[in-house]
């Protein structure tokens, strides 16, 4: 995962509240078992104005060549509610955010963020407001956004913070700890040993 | 860090966890525990095989299969007596257990909860995190108590109780919280109820929806095929008296009134007899056709359908059937009925359920997820205005330019034969 530290971009407005992954990515999008070759799929109801014929809507602001290139985008609240799928996260990836600004996120889209490198910033409504099309800065580890003089500072969770500005695995992270986990899960088949289940043949 | 007792996996999601899993070299530390199913994408015509009606989409099975096959992970495959729906089937086989924890990567995981257990949803890979570790890394979510009391009108459900809760605070209301529901009317909700109430936890933002299990909860689960026999324990697992949350919500169920949803949220929600409000979101009203003022009672519509997590179990089924009885679907409206599982399509059959939908014009199909989301193969007509029992009333999430209004089944089944959208 590439880690995660600072980035300057113009900042594209996608200033709706409650955007759904189905919008971010709908599952017809979803084309195979893996990760990729999704991008051109990303906000496709909104994006085209036939999507079969990948026609674009020019009103659109993925479409506004103003915005080519930019890797902050900017939401309402509740943004990537919805279906859980992970391909929200990877379509926005591979299409080239690497953080989202708004003033709330869904939880399970949030986790995904994280685990895959794309930052989740959240400020409040009328901020985030005045960021759209600015050329914006944000530096994680000071957790600062700025625009011009303005700055302002953003929370995110310790864990979340380190496994951005580390590019950490998280899987690799927790087998650090497989002695504790197995020690625990010894104890654990005693206390309740009905959770554990023979193989099924 | 805590413990994963159960995974579910189904072919849409976690195939993707399965083979990223696959491809760093790692594999799940204890399959016994992971469960998988074909519900996302499976066909859900009678007469079924591997193949879909979205373009590719038999990879999705095939892959799943195989992947299922190598990690030495139970699969519950398109044809077994015990397919259906995740958040269905795992309650039906008892492998989601009170005080348990149980993930998926599927949002509407929540619904399990409604056992005592908790249950939520992740993303992929999160899913290969849990398979790899037999744990999850989760930051402690903020506590909120919903308490329902008062007994519920007649033709008011579980579904009425939480699209109320996401209308009164928003999408976004239950934002880093577990809810757990209780109060008087939530244990006087038998456990399929309770599923449907916990189900749309993930509509109003929750890391999770819970309910202390009872005697109900308990007869519920003994005998099932994966649940411990005898039972253990499970009577401290409720709040403390006096337990102090974040946040507590008091609802008088005795002034609930049957709800269905105008807009492209779920919050945009309102009572069947009401008009929507004046300051309707602009955007939303364009979508769906509608003005500030429509009453929502009357709008015509082109499809009922009947089916997903959230109402697809017998006695949804039950209910939607008695209203249906003897009448039938309205000239130009197309019917269906997806049962959520194998089990409750082959016991509906036994009732003599599935004759009085095929009479009334329905159509009666094998379980799946369905029609709930567009997947790229069927949908409905472009355009179409949809009834459904389903959780997700988002843009185009039935198909293209389809507008979905979401609310009870027995509500669905009414206005199925009325051709409008009518109370029961």
């Amino acid at each position: 995962m590439t880690p995660f530290t600072t980035l300057t971009s113009l900042a594209m407005p996608l200033i709706r509240d409650n955007v759904d992954t189905d919008a971010i990515i709908p599952s017809r999008e979803m084309r195979s078992t893996g990760k990729t070759g999704l991008a051109d799929g990303l906000f496709a109801p909104w994006r085209y104005l036939d999507v079969d014929a990948r026609t674009p809507d020019p009103a659109f602001v993925l479409n506004d060549p103003d915005f080519s290139g930019a890797q902050i985008l900017l939401g309402g609240v509740n943004f990537g509610c919805g279906s859980s799928r992970e391909h929200a996260v990877w379509a926005l990836s591979e299409y080239g955010i690497r953080a989202i600004i708004a003033p709330g996120f869904a939880p399970i889209f949030e986790n995904n963020c994280v685990r895959n490198g794309l930052l989740p910033i959240a400020l409040p409504a009328d901020i985030v407001a005045m960021l759209s099309g600015q050329k914006v800065a944000v530096d994680l580890p000071a957790q600062q956004v700025s625009c011009g003089a303005d700055i302002w500072r953003f929370d995110i969770g310790s864990e979340a913070k380190m496994m951005l500005t580390e590019g950490l695995d998280a899987i690799d992270l927790t087998l650090k700890h497989g002695k504790a986990i197995a020690a625990w899960q010894e104890a654990d088949r005693t206390a309740r040993p009905y959770i554990y289940l023979e193989k099924q043949l | 860090m805590i413990a994963i007792d159960r995974i579910f996996l189904h072919e849409r999601t976690g195939a993707s966890a399965l083979k990223s899993l696959e491809e760093a070299g790692r594999a799940p530390v204890d399959p016994a525990r992971v469960f998988a199913v074909m519900d996302h994408i499976v066909d859900t015509r009678i007469g079924r095989g591997d193949g879909t009606l979205m373009a590719g989409g038999d990879a999705f099975i095939t892959e799943t299969r195989a992947s299922c096959r190598a990690a030495g992970i139970t699969l519950f495959d398109v044809n077994d007596a015990e397919q259906g729906i995740t958040h269905v089937i795992s309650p039906e086989l008892g492998i989601v257990l009170p005080g348990c924890t149980l993930i998926a990567p599927d949002s509407h995981t929540c619904t399990q909860g409604a056992f005592g257990a908790l249950a939520w949803g992740i993303g992929s890979s999160e899913a290969e995190h849990a398979m790899a570790t037999g744990t999850l890394r989760v930051a402690k979510p903020k506590t909120m108590r919903v308490n329902y009391n008062g007994e519920l009108p007649a033709g008011v459900t579980a579904k009425d109780m939480i699209l109320h809760l996401i209308a009164q605070e928003g999408a976004g209301g239950g934002k880093g919280h577990i809810v757990e529901f209780a109060g008087d009317t939530v244990r006087g909700l038998d456990m399929e109820a309770r599923m449907t109430l916990c189900n749309m936890a993930t509509e109003f933002a929750a890391f999770s929806g819970i309910i202390a299990p009872d005697e109900k909860t308990i007869s519920f689960v003994e005998g099932r095929r994966y649940a411990p026999s005898p039972l253990p324990d499970w009577s401290d697992l409720h709040s403390d008296t006096g337990a102090q949350f974040d946040r507590e919500i008091e609802i008088d169920a005795s002034r609930l009134t049957p709800i269905v949803s105008w807009g492209t949220s779920p919050e945009h929600s309102i009572g069947i007899d009401e008009a929507i409000p004046a300051d309707a979101n602009a955007s939303a009203l364009g979508y769906m056709g509608l003005q500030a003022g429509d009453r929502i009672a009357g709008q015509h519509i082109d499809v009922a359908f009947i089916g997903s997590c959230t109402n697809s179990r017998i006695t949804d089924l039950r209910r939607a059937a008695a209203i249906v009885k003897d009448r039938q679907v309205a000239a130009g409206v197309l019917a269906l009925v997806v049962p959520g599982s194998t089990a409750v399509k082959k016991q509906a059959e036994s009732e003599g359920l599935d004759r009085i939908f095929t009479d009334a014009g329905f159509e009666w199909r094998n379980s799946g997820c369905s029609l709930c989301f567009y997947a790229g193969g069927e949908s409905f007509p472009k355009g179409s205005r949809v009834i459904s029992s389903t959780n997700r009333n988002f843009e185009g999430r039935q198909g293209p330019k389809i507008k979905t209004h979401i609310a009870s089944p027995e509500i669905v089944a009414a206005s199925a034969i009325a051709g409008e959208i009518a109370a029961p």
